[in-house]
């Protein structure tokens, strides 16, 4: 996928002098062939992501079209500001293009896993937010990205992931597709979320139980006129996602289904990754299972929402207890390291 | 203050004389003292540690356009240390860029003139600012642009010394020589001091111009009160073809021009003056006049 994007990039500057690249030290051969054709719009900047974003703004404002690309912790957690500021203040048509969406770079521990980037994004007004399923989807992306109005983050997944969009379908930014159709259930995803619910979906479909997938590869704005449609027709609801159950996809499902006054009652349960960093040492499909992003507990949950009147305890970030009370719950991933912090400086 | 009209193209080195220049800057302390006093809460010190530079640089070497503020060929200017807008506001009201009615407004409610420069709403601000660190970053970024479309303006940044502690100007400093930016011009406003003591006590930023030359700028160090000093270093600046970025360290004083305010500079970085010391600034500025 990040191949594609990469190499769309610079299809996009042979026909449109506007789009200038941008890294911030990616690794050795990154759009070398664009970088010998078109030398004046290729940056390699070094490793200062703040310089990069402010640069790219900079360029922006002078009429180009800007692809800032590098690993997505470095775009959303430390430019966040130049990003809030000299991008979405001045909204202005740079794609941050964050390598390594979720638990994509697990094995390289939390400093590298982006698993709030949508969260702190989505809070930036004039932000628009995609995450494609598969390469071919980020093909169709990147044809109508050079026009949009404003920034955009994008967020690559691994790569190689196997296709489930329709290679031949536009893409339009703000607008869901539908992968599945169903009267019991919808579980709505993005990023790599809809092999998931597909997975899901077809082992439901052998339990008897109709569950339709509605891939959000837009995740701000968000279709509020498909979510709308899918949700009143069903009543289930499950979101699936690579990202913290805080203020991803999940939760702005959940902020819509809240005020969207559904007229019938709607039995919704978000799954993601736990408000905690992840400890253990992994790859990202043997973390997302620890974590329990997967068919499995996809289709479970839609099992026991389609089979009882009521949701008895949420999975996240919330939990009622045995006395009936909710709790907020904050998964504690590390002991405290007060013991490690050493004594007192001496006085 | 002479009106011109605002069609008019106003190209570099204007030939304001050096007299002219120098009560121009004592002007704009009056103005910033009138709106201030309007607002009830403004940043005076460090507004008047650059009164002499805003002043050169818009009524003398900056190439505008006030009828069209987004011309292409204009020279850019960004105010990295943001919260002196207002020394900006009369000078952009003065060359027509909006209406000086603008200025009284400033910080009431709805104002298109605020503390920090916002280019949404003030017609002549090249780049919003307010958080210290960002614009140079921004002026390499409009540096490379003007490269690309084989433009000949240039790209100036002002940044306060204070705002050197932030590790983003050094990002960019590092990283405009790598791009052979010489039509990038940053000025440091010198003024030793930041909101809560003297620079050199705080975090230590010395020897600005030694630093920036070791980063591959070329620097040039002024008296920042001396307007022909001024207008020196602007009219020499390499041409905007040059591979090396300059960078023009001003010294000043914070508070510069009122001797109260230069014996307590910090008392006001953000102040309000009462009636008194009101009455006795602008006595002593009117002086000079």
């Amino acid at each position: 996928m990040r191949k594609m994007c990469l190499q769309m990039v610079h299809e996009l500057a042979r026909h449109d002098e506007r789009v200038v690249f941008m890294g911030s030290d990616l690794g050795h051969g990154t759009l070398a062939e664009m970088q010998s054709e078109l030398p004046d719009r290729f940056y390699m900047e070094g490793i200062s992501e703040m310089n990069l974003v402010g640069m790219a703004a900079g360029l922006a404002m002078e009429g180009a079209v800007v692809y800032a690309n590098t690993i997505a912790t470095f775009l959303t957690r430390r430019s966040f500001e130049q990003v809030a500021m000299d991008v979405c203040h001045a909204n202005l048509p740079v794609r941050l293009i964050g390598n390594g969406g979720g638990l994509v770079y697990a094995p390289l521990g939390p400093t590298h896993e982006a698993t709030e980037d949508l969260a702190i994004m989505r809070a930036l007004p004039n932000m628009t937010i995609v995450a494609p399923a598969d390469a071919e989807e980020m093909r169709q992306f990147m044809r109508v990205s050079v026009d949009h109005d404003g920034p955009i983050y994008i967020r690559l997944a691994k790569g190689y992931d196997p296709v489930v969009t329709d290679p031949e379908a536009p893409f339009e930014i703000g607008r869901a597709v539908s992968l599945r159709e169903g009267a019991d259930a919808v579980i709505v995803t993005t990023g790599i979320g809809p092999r998931i619910a597909l997975e899901a979906a077809k082992r439901l479909a052998q339990r008897g139980i109709d569950a339709g997938v509605l891939h959000l590869p837009t995740v701000k704005p968000l279709d509020l006129d498909a979510l709308e449609a899918r949700i009143a027709a069903v009543p289930v609801v499950v979101s699936v996602e690579e990202h913290s159950l805080i203020g991803g996809l999940g939760s702005a499902v959940a902020e819509f289904i809240a005020e969207a006054g559904f007229t019938t009652p709607k039995h919704f349960r978000r799954i993601g990754l736990p408000d905690a960093y992840p400890t253990r040492y992994g790859s990202q499909a043997s973390q997302l299972e620890d974590f329990g992003v997967t068919a499995e507990r996809v289709e479970a949950t839609v099992a026991e929402l389609c089979g009882s009147a009521r949701t008895v305890a949420g999975l996240g970030t919330m939990q009622r207890k045995g006395d009936g009370k909710w709790q907020s719950r904050m998964i504690s991933s590390h002991p405290s390291t007060q013991g490690q912090r050493g004594t007192a400086l001496p006085g | 203050m002479t009106k011109r009209p605002p069609e008019e193209v106003l190209q570099r080195k204007r030939g304001a004389e050096a007299e002219s220049l120098r009560r121009a800057a004592e002007e704009l302390r009056l103005a910033v003292i009138e709106m201030i006093n309007r607002a009830g809460l403004g940043h005076y010190s460090s507004t008047f540690s650059a009164a002499e530079i805003l002043t050169v640089l818009y009524r003398h070497t900056l190439r505008l356009k006030p009828s069209d503020p987004a011309w292409p060929d204009r020279d850019r200017f960004l105010l990295g240390k943001g919260h002196i807008a207002v020394g900006l506001w009369p000078l952009l009201a003065e060359l027509g860029f909006f209406p000086t009615h603008w200025l009284e407004a400033f910080g009431k409610k709805g104002a298109r003139l605020q503390d920090h420069p916002d280019m949404h709403s003030a017609p002549g601000i090249d780049f919003s600012s307010g958080s210290l660190g960002h614009n140079l970053s921004v002026g390499v970024g409009m540096a490379i642009a003007a490269r690309l479309q084989k433009k000949d303006h240039r790209i100036f940044v002002m940044l306060g010394d204070g705002e050197l502690h932030e590790g983003q100007v050094w990002e960019a400093a590092m990283s405009a020589p790598h791009f052979d930016l010489g039509n990038l011009v940053a000025i440091v406003d010198a003024n030793g001091s930041c909101a809560s003591g003297e620079t050199s006590s705080i975090m230590n930023i010395e020897p600005v111009a030694g630093r920036f030359e070791a980063f591959g700028w070329r620097t040039v160090e002024i008296d920042g009160h001396d307007v022909s000093a001024i207008v020196r270093a602007f009219d020499g600046l390499p041409d905007p073809t040059d591979v090396r970025p300059t960078c023009i360290v001003a010294r000043t004083l914070k508070g510069k021009g009122v001797s109260f305010m230069e014996a307590e500079p910090r008392k006001w970085h953000v102040g309000f003056l009462g009636t008194a010391d009101r009455a006795r600034a602008i006595d002593e500025i009117k002086e000079r006049l």
